[in-house]
């Protein structure tokens, strides 16, 4: 076992900086307003630095940034343009520990992730679209033998774009990877609850970056969040969050005809058919690491397999050895490289988790495992962490319909294909699904009937550049992820072309 | 059945503060309802209410900090015929009532249970009002007793 010094500990691979101001025109800029806030670090809840406070005046001061930075950035060859991903990506890659130490300290998260996922998929994302530019092509049309339909790419220009907390530096890069590939320029807003580690990343690649290009305003959703979203002065807005923030940046974005992004979260069914139990071999067990997925990132991941449908031919036997599986995860110091489950990133979620354990009793759900706070004790007294929980119970349950974005799965049997499916399928959320099963058939014909915008078959949590992630229903609206993302950051530019002398005989 | 409905609705209120332990604020309800609130989330609301103006709710679902009533200015979130209104807080200390909202398909699922308004210390959640100030409105649950569940379906019938 490692354990990683603390950010800003003698030995630490990485300190932060006391106070982060904005980021706007390639410096640091004080708030119009003044004011900072404390950011705390979940794995103890002690504050470890302070974050500008923005408001709509920083907002508008990024926005004069980025719009004066856009034009050349997006007039930049794309070749120039890939190159300058792939330098960051070089250079995130030769500090990929410090990253994963900065990202895991303020959100909470076990080291094992940021150094194995976080991190390296953050490092492919840069590089994945700096690829995908390089071969992305306009099209031409030959209409008749003179006129000629060209389709160009050109960027939006300036794009809003707000970050959630749970993945701070994966969601950000997802986010400006494909949008500065494209061509913008971007003012990102982290989330509130994760300001800081955005700013460790952009000190080790801002100078790579033409000034403007990325601008990071930090602050309140109600303060900076909505002066950003509402704004007429960005071309799109693209946001991860919950459904009513969701159908606001809607209403805002609806004002000024611009177009969203948005991703909503999900309650995603993971559905193991009998025939998984067959045989005790590689694929059962992997099986049960794929149930045991709920736990990982504490649960608070959007497509967090927190429905487990289990088939009643061998739902007694499974359930037993998916419990043995949970009970194995260790749980401890984020820091520690053996911790699989950390700290919940905020005291408001773990209380709105410790309310969920509560009403799910209510209703009459049995607790199988966990259930419960835990105190870690020493300096993780102060810390946020919920033991992992395994509920079962019907679907109708609020535990099974609600993103409790905890470390909390919610079990159900089913009797056939068509209950799993219709099992599924009741819920408001369409945004993953997983899949578990040795027949190809039962397998294909699922994935094709779950409504879901991503369906693992046979896996699940895996996050490559190279596949479409977006949701079905409730869930959002637009993909992230895969060279589709391109158009979603641009425009397109028809130019209509006459190569004939000739009038067309009208008048 | 309104007085029977008021005794349960009491008898609902001792039970939520047994289930939270002694340390929680005496929860306000005086009538069946579909929501209430803490005397804490009553006093954030009067400070929102003096701040700001005028004071809705909307229930959130959903990713990262879904599952919590987002508290706006009214009419800063436009409602539509895809919400339904559980309740027109009285809130004292707050002149006009404050409106708490929820998508009609999510009510579907949450509508067998009673919902208290709390806040929690906490770090933001969308562009929720309270947010700046340190703390987090969240929701609080308990079932809804049958009797409970009859006086509200039966006012919803009435008030069509």
């Amino acid at each position: 076992m490692t354990r990683y010094a603390a950010p800003g500990q003698p030995d630490a691979l990485m300190a932060y900086q006391s106070r982060y101001d904005h980021w706007i025109g390639g410096e640091y800029v004080a708030p119009a307003g003044g004011r900072y806030f404390e950011n705390p670090s979940p794995v103890n809840g002690q504050p470890f630095c302070e974050v500008a406070r923005g408001t709509a005046e920083d907002v508008e001061r990024a926005l004069d940034a980025a719009h004066a930075a856009a034009p050349a950035w997006g007039r930049t060859p794309a070749a120039r343009r890939a190159d300058v991903l792939n330098k960051i990506a070089d250079r995130m890659e030769a500090n990929l520990a410090a990253l994963a130490l900065a990202e895991s300290w303020e959100n909470g998260k076990p080291i094992r992730e940021t150094l194995a996922a976080d991190i390296p998929l953050a490092v492919d994302h840069f590089r994945y679209f700096a690829g995908a530019v390089r071969a992305q092509e306009g099209s031409l049309a030959e209409l008749d033998e003179d006129t000629v339909a060209y389709h160009f790419h050109e960027p939006l220009g300036v794009v809003a774009q707000i970050i959630p907390w749970n993945f701070p530096i994966l969601m950000a890069v997802w986010k400006l990877a494909p949008a500065l590939a494209a061509g913008n320029a971007v003012v990102l807003k982290p989330a509130e609850q994760t300001p800081a580690s955005v700013h460790y990343w952009l000190s080790l690649v801002a100078d790579l970056l033409p000034p403007g290009v990325v601008n990071v305003v930090n602050g309140f959703g109600v303060e900076a969040g909505k002066p950003l979203a509402s704004s007429p002065r960005v071309a799109k807005v693209a946001f991860t969050g919950e459904t009513t923030t969701g159908r606001l940046i809607m209403q805002y974005a609806s004002e000024n005809i611009k177009p969203v992004t948005l991703e909503l979260g999900g309650k995603s069914p993971n559905i193991f058919f009998e025939d998984v139990s067959q045989h005790h071999d590689d694929f059962y067990d992997k099986a049960l690491e794929g149930f045991t997925m709920f736990a990982l990132n504490q649960g608070e991941v959007c497509t967090c397999p927190s429905r487990a449908l289990i088939q009643r031919g061998h739902y007694d036997g499974f359930l037993s050895d998916a419990i043995a599986r949970t009970e194995r995860v260790v749980q401890g110091h984020p820091l520690d490289t053996e911790t699989m489950v950390g700290a919940q990133a905020s005291n408001d979620q773990l209380e709105k988790i410790l309310s969920y354990l509560e009403i799910g009793r209510a209703e009459g759900a049995k607790v199988l495992i966990g259930g419960e706070r835990v105190d870690l004790g020493g300096e993780l007294s102060g810390g946020y962490y919920v033991q992992p929980t395994i509920f079962e119970g019907s679907n109708s349950m609020r535990i099974f319909q609600e993103e409790i974005f905890g470390p909390v799965v919610s079990v159900t049997p089913f009797d056939d294909f068509d209950d799993a499916v219709k099992i599924a399928n009741d819920t408001l959320y369409g945004l993953g699904a997983g899949v578990w099963t040795r027949d190809t058939g039962t397998a294909y014909r699922a994935g094709r009937a779950i409504q879901a915008g991503r369906v693992w078959t046979n896996c699940y949590h895996l996050y490559p550049a190279h596949a479409a992630f977006g949701g079905y229903k409730g869930s959002g609206i637009g993909r992230e992820n895969h060279k589709m993302m391109l158009d979603h950051y641009q425009q397109t530019k028809n130019l209509l072309v006459s190569y004939s002398p000739k009038a067309m005989g009208f008048f | 059945m309104g007085s029977e409905g008021r005794r349960r609705g009491s008898g609902a209120g001792r039970a939520l503060e047994e289930t939270e332990g002694g340390h929680r604020a005496v929860t306000i309800e005086a009538r069946v309802c579909r929501v209430a609130v803490t005397e804490a989330a009553a006093a954030l609301m009067r400070t929102l209410y003096e701040a700001n103006g005028p004071l809705m709710f909307h229930q959130s679902g959903g990713c990262c900090d879904g599952s919590s009533p987002m508290c706006y200015l009214e009419g800063e979130f436009r409602t539509g015929a895809s919400d339904v209104l559980l309740e027109r807080l009285e809130v004292p200390g707050v002149a006009e009532p404050v409106s708490f909202w929820m998508g009609a398909r999510q009510f579907e699922r949450w509508r067998h249970t009673h919902l208290t308004v709390d806040v929690v210390p906490g770090r933001g959640s969308g562009f929720s009002l309270e947010a700046p100030e340190g703390v987090r409105f969240m929701i609080r649950s308990r079932l809804l007793t049958d009797a409970e569940e009859e006086v509200l379906d039966h006012r919803a019938l009435t008030q069509r």
